[in-house]
């Protein structure tokens, strides 16, 4: 089946804007322009029921229809961050199929009344950002951004921005935050971005892989989406197969496809390496609880883990083999969080240097059945109470890894033998027990 | 000196945003490459350009981690070493890596070429292990391959460009 995101896929050189356009592209803003009133465009997108590609599957349509419809400055804001571990859906459709994310956020634009877009890439993009870059130049030459878009009224700039290393920056207040020049540290809502977003003016984020999206839909029209996928998810997905798996790379598949075969048909993730069995899959990096065999029949959308106790996130599969010592692993992502805590909230700033020493201390073979007891302690403490998600996935980990794997957190008490740290992990930040 | 040494970059940059303050990162990311680093004279470059105090840029610069307020190597080294790559063998890469380098993570040869961090995920996952080179890709590596790059860098010449923390990203918006 032909790619509806990743079309770089089939057609060769479609980063390209002569190419791009030749193989239909931006016929859906040029339909848009022509036929349809800004209102129109946003009844569509509610009606085809996109849902964010960014993690938390809130429907575009219904996040546009927020944007108050008086005069006015209003954003567009496309977050490029893509910092979740496990996670490069993002970087790939940037790289090799720019202008369908142009087009997408153009669409945006022009149904919600801005006419400004900006892009906020993580910092690490500064180089890998050339070709989108180069994109959008191609665009401006091309009429498709500036003044009078293919000779309408409507007109339109799109500026790329950096960030510079910090994951919190995704989250979209913060991700405004920074790119108003500020520490990336989410805000308190209400207000909504959409009511008061950068710049205190009304402002759309949006996913990278959310805003593809939206053309082939201006195009096809909501019953062709509403074919694809499931009634409550529709549409298509890429998924990111990484980890302990055969075949890593992205997956284009059509949402509702079973996690098993994700993992295993030879057409995507291929099975494990090495003849070894299959332990646990975190299925949207580090920020969903861990998952077992038991669900691997679930399908890939937004509902299909609840059952399980995870969810789709950002479909951001790590695959794990039989090997894997679980503490360790819950460990390695506690890390992450703690490091990438903002630090603006003291459940989340304390519960995760406080979760990292504990496993540390359990890692070192000096844990003791009170360590595993404070652990869940600890992350039930923060749970909901704080600021933002990260604090709650940071949770995650921790009370998955107990659940499934009880008697890995046992073996380690009472000076075991104890996982052997490498000095680079030790060091990681100098964070010794 | 930031504003003699990038003055069209930095109009530029301010003509993307309605507010100033927007452009510091960018000017930051600007006078890390004019003086090599950040240091507080960097600091209060920036913040003068923008009309801040320079304990803002320096609470920026704690905050984010592409900004170095030591002086660093000449490349930067930064493999990942997040849950992903780890599964893929980029500990035991980092191991092999600090040992050709002969220096540890957070280090600099004495030489002041290389200096080797351990990041979080780059995006990169898929094509483990990974680094990037002030932040250049460098995927599907092993030792032969770190070998091969180590080697490049040591002969290649101020002009080639590789050497910058990524300046260009602000040269390109002027073409
Ligand atoms: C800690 C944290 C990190 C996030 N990182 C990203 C990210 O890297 N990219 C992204 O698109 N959304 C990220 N999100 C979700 C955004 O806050 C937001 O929901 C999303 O950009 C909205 O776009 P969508 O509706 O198109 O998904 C993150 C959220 C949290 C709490
Ligand atoms: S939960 Fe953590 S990351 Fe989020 S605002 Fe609080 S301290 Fe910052
Ligand atoms: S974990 Fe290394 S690039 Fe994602």
């Amino acid at each position: 089946m032909a790619h509806i995101l990743l079309r770089h896929r089939d057609v060769k050189n479609i980063h390209q804007f002569k190419v791009y356009e030749a193989n239909g592209g931006y016929e859906g803003l040029k339909k848009a322009l022509r036929d349809f009133e800004p209102q129109e465009v946003i009844d569509i997108v509610k009606k085809s029921n996109i849902r964010g590609r960014g993690g938390a599957g809130f429907p575009a349509g219904v996040k546009w229809g927020f944007i108050p419809k008086s005069e006015g400055r209003k954003y567009v804001v496309v977050n490029a961050d893509e910092s979740e571990a496990g996670t490069f859906k993002d970087r790939e459709l940037l790289e090799n199929n720019p202008h369908q994310v142009i087009e997408g956020a153009l669409l945006c634009a022009y149904a919600i009344g801005a006419q400004t877009i900006y892009i906020y890439f993580r910092g690490e993009f500064m180089h890998t950002a050339e070709t989108f870059e180069a994109a959008l130049k191609d665009a401006y030459s091309n009429n498709a951004l500036g003044a009078n878009i293919f000779g309408s009224e409507f007109s339109c700039d799109f500026y790329s921005h950096y960030g510079a290393g910090a994951y919190i920056c995704g989250e979209e207040t913060a991700l405004l935050e920074s790119l108003e020049g500020q520490l990336g540290q989410p805000r308190i809502r209400p207000p909504f971005p959409a009511i008061e977003g950068l710049y205190s003016k009304p402002t759309v984020v949006n996913n990278v892989e959310t805003l593809a999206n939206v053309p082939p839909v201006i195009i096809n029209g909501p019953d062709w989406y509403l074919n694809i996928g499931t009634a409550q998810s529709p549409g298509p997905k890429i998924a990111c197969l990484s980890g302990h798996i055969n075949q890593p790379g992205n997956y284009e598949v059509p949402m509702g496809t079973p996690y098993r075969e994700l993992v295993f048909d030879e057409k995507y993730g291929g099975g494990i390496p090495g003849g070894k069995a299959f332990k646990a899959l975190l299925p949207s990096g580090g920020s969903a609880p861990i998952i077992v065999e038991e669900a691997l029949d679930a399908p890939l959308t937004f509902e299909g883990l609840a059952e399980y106790g995870s969810l789709l996130g950002s479909a951001s599969l790590i695959a794990m083999d039989e090997t894997v010592d679980m503490v360790w692993a819950a460990m390695r992502i506690v890390h992450f969080f703690r490091h990438e805590s903002c630090g603006k909230c003291t459940p989340c700033r304390e519960g995760t240097f406080w979760l990292e020493k504990i496993y540390i201390r359990l890692l070192d073979g000096r844990g003791t059945e009170q360590d595993i007891k404070v652990l869940e302690s600890v992350a039930h403490q923060m749970q909901g109470r704080c600021l933002c998600a990260l604090g709650e996935f940071a949770t995650s980990p921790v009370l998955s890894t107990i659940k499934y794997f009880p008697e890995e957190y046992r073996a380690k008490l009472n000076g075991h033998p104890a996982t052997v740290l490498r000095e680079s992990e030790w060091n990681i930040e100098k964070v010794k027990a | 000196m930031l504003s003699e040494k990038y003055s069209d970059e930095i109009k530029a940059i301010l003509e993307k945003y309605p507010e100033k303050r927007s452009a510091v990162l960018p000017l930051m990311y600007l006078a890390q490459e004019a003086y090599g680093y950040l240091s507080r004279e960097a600091m209060v470059d920036v913040a003068n350009n923008i009309g801040i105090d320079p304990t803002e840029v320096l609470s920026l610069a704690g905050f984010y981690t592409l900004f170095y307020e030591e002086p660093v190597g000449k490349y930067v080294l930064e493999i990942c070493n997040d849950l992903p790559c780890a599964l893929r063998g980029a500990d035991e890469f980092v191991d092999m890596a600090c040992e050709k380098l002969g220096i540890g993570v957070g280090e600099t040869t004495p030489d002041g070429l290389f200096s080797l961090k351990t990041v979080m995920c780059l995006a990169a996952c898929d094509k483990a292990p990974m680094l990037q080179v002030n932040l250049k890709y460098e995927e599907e590596l092993d030792e032969e391959k770190f070998d091969a790059l180590i080697s490049r860098l040591r002969t290649a010449s101020d002009e080639d460009g590789s050497q910058h923390f990524g300046v260009e990203a602000f040269k390109r918006s002027l073409k």
